[in-house]
């Protein structure tokens, strides 16, 4: 990494490699008067994955993406992208950068193809700029309607045109922030495959989302903000890993009450009755996953009319309230002892969890 | 763990000011004057206004002056034009009758001073609403996170702001020139319309004025929370060029045969402009095209 101290960034740095950072922010602060925004945040986007920020509103995401391309400067703490201080080299970070925001960001008495043209003069394409046009605008169906006026677009139209306008000087770094914002279901499956279709070619992408289901199955690596902080930053599998106790078993009965009884029983760990969303459902944590089909036997034995025995994988969004509750419990605990506020644990904290438990 | 690394980020003084790339200035401004020629609802009664000021009511007074020749009213007014400097009143066509001469004063110090308000108005509404505008849109997003430097996005929308009010200027004059002169022209000889002062004025004197009045607005533009409360600001800065119209219809302004005053007022305007350009620049930030709060 990089600092300030370190003085400029070199003008031209190599391209990130193969597990290389292409976005590094360490110990950000940005006030926005009074209020913090953005504190004590380190984020790294590994270059060539899909990096997805999740948070509620106020987190802090839009602003840590405006502080990757240099759109706005961070009060205190060091921000570097491709190796660069967007503050220092904004125009060459700027350049290498497609950005979609939360609005689209159109301008509606332009036609689509207006649009493109001003993305494609700022961005200095020259005269490869009608090919260029032409290109997204085919790669994300929107030929038809470059003529049009914006103002008449639909919103999944807008989308897609934003998306097209975001790739057109083919950038290295793509921040995607909110996307799918008011896209009808099948508009949004659209755009997340077409997200998923650019990191295949090579591109790294940083994604904000609140909605839970769609970083699923998409982000490579998670980073979970909230009050303008890093909560944890991982794979999903670190996540679970983490924060998700192995060997869970979701068990139903036509009388739930009769499911307490395996709280006694040999290699039950622990019987939860209260299931977030799954009322009359208890969760089982066992020592073994081998013992599912005795308990099942035992059960059945005693006369339990079992309607449901689900091995249980966390969700997303599980692991996501499962990091918020831990960080909520952790300042709670500083809270009570008179301690300033915890800072919550950081990748490196939670891999060295992950070795201490082995 | 790891000790965090918690640096100062990097001073702006340590930042180096890239050097204006014109063409993305240009491109700038081309896009603004693009969306005002798809603003219909814009640009209509912009043209109106300029109509009702440039054309119709002076051709309607001055139409009427000149045809019912020497009545009491007209000898009023004649009376009335020994209020103005001497070096205005020598200027008017001695030997022709008092209506010729109303007519002559009406077209050079009343009609035309006033309409130079015109195009001060549409500069400063398409300025008051460039920069607020964006960020009302959300195309502040992709204006701020794009590599166009913030001083050719505020410049291409200065002149992107002026080019509407000049060309008002210029085609608001043309016409005017060509109906007082088919008008009063015929009775005082011939085409007289601009006089030389008026040259100096549209010239020398006009366009300094319409930068000043621009550079505060995209100020106010800049800073404010939307183009309503910008336009209500704006109305203040075109204070200015009230009292050039002011100036020029007394005829204290650019007085026939004594242009030295008009010539200073421009230098001194085309001085404060410079200036005001110069650091007007720095009241747009990315964060400000973004709409944060307390940006600095």
């Amino acid at each position: 990494m990089t600092t300030a101290t370190d003085g400029l960034s070199q003008a031209a740095p190599a391209p990130p490699g193969p597990g290389s950072l292409t976005v590094d922010l360490r110990g950000v602060d940005r006030w926005f008067g009074a209020v913090p925004a953005l504190h004590q945040l380190d984020l790294g986007v590994p270059a060539g994955a899909i990096t997805v920020l999740l948070g509620p509103n106020g987190a802090g995401k839009t602003t840590a993406i405006r502080m990757i391309t240099g759109a706005l400067t961070p009060d205190r703490g060091t921000v570097r992208t491709f190796g660069l201080d967007p503050a220092v080299d904004g125009e060459q970070v700027r350049r290498r950068c497609g950005v979609v925001s939360a609005k689209p960001a159109l301008y509606d008495r332009l036609t689509g193809r207006g649009n493109l043209e001003y993305a494609a003069e700022l961005y200095g394409l020259g005269r490869r700029a009608d090919d260029r046009i032409l290109a997204a605008a085919d790669r994300f169906g929107i030929v038809d309607a470059l003529d049009q006026r914006v103002g008449g677009y639909s919103t999944g139209m807008k989308t897609r045109l934003a998306l097209a306008r975001s790739v057109l000087h083919d950038p290295e770094l793509l921040l995607y922030d909110e996307p799918t914002s008011g896209l009808d279901p099948e508009s949004s499956h659209a755009v997340l495959e077409m997200i998923r279709e650019m990191t295949a070619e090579g591109r790294t992408v940083v994604m904000c989302t609140h909605l839970l289901v769609e970083a699923e199955g998409l982000a490579d690596r998670i980073v979970v903000l909230d009050g303008g902080t890093d909560l944890l930053a991982g794979s999903q599998e670190q996540l679970t890993r983490l924060y998700w106790p192995p060997n869970l078993v979701h068990l139903g009965a036509q009388d739930p009450s009769q499911l307490r009884q395996v709280g006694r029983w040999d290699g039950v760990i622990r019987v939860d009755t209260n299931v977030a969303n799954r009322p009359g459902v208890v969760q089982v944590q066992l020592d073994d996953p081998s013992r599912i089909p005795d308990i099942v036997e035992r059960l059945v034995g005693e006369g339990v009319r079992l309607t449901r025995v689900e091995p249980h994988e966390p969700t997303l969004e599980d692991l996501y309230f499962a990091v918020r509750r831990d960080h909520r419990e952790r300042q709670q605990a500083a809270e009570r002892a008179g301690l300033a506020p915890v800072r919550p644990p950081t990748e490196l904290d939670a891999l060295a969890r992950t070795e201490a438990t082995r | 763990m790891s000790a965090p690394v918690v640096t100062a980020p990097t001073p702006a003084s340590a930042r180096r000011a890239p050097a204006i790339v014109w063409s993305r200035l240009f491109t700038v401004t081309r896009t603004e004057l693009r969306q005002l020629y798809e603003s219909k609802d814009f640009w209509v009664p912009m043209v109106i206004l300029g109509g009702f000021f440039f054309l119709i009511v002076p051709a309607f007074l001055l139409s009427v002056i000149t045809s019912i020749g020497n009545v009491d009213a007209v000898q009023q007014v004649s009376d009335a034009l020994k209020l103005l400097p001497s070096t205005a009143r020598q200027a008017v066509p001695q030997g022709v009758d008092p209506s010729t001469q109303v007519s002559y004063v009406l077209a050079v110090y009343l009609f035309a001073p006033i309409a130079v308000v015109v195009p001060l108005t549409i500069s400063t509404a398409v300025g008051a609403s460039s920069i607020v505008g964006e960020r009302e849109r959300g195309t502040g997003e992709f204006l701020a996170h794009s590599p166009a430097d913030v001083r050719e996005i505020y410049l291409g929308k200065l002149i992107a702001s002026l080019v509407p009010g000049y060309l008002t200027t210029v085609v608001g004059f043309g016409v005017y020139s060509l109906m007082v002169n088919l008008l009063v022209g015929r009775k005082v000889g011939g085409w007289f319309f601009p006089t030389p002062s008026w040259w100096l004025l549209i010239l020398w004197v006009l366009p300094p004025f319409m930068a000043i009045a621009l550079s505060l607005v995209l100020r106010l533009s800049a800073r404010v929370r939307s183009t309503a409360a910008a336009q209500q600001a704006a109305g203040l800065v075109t204070f200015p060029l009230i009292i050039i119209a002011y100036g020029q219809s007394t005829g204290a302004l650019v007085g026939s045969g004594a242009p030295t005053i008009a010539f200073v007022i421009g230098l001194v305007a085309w001085i404060i402009a410079f200036v005001l350009l110069a650091t007007g620049v720095r009241s747009l930030t990315r964060g400000r095209l973004l709409g944060v709060a307390d940006e600095r």
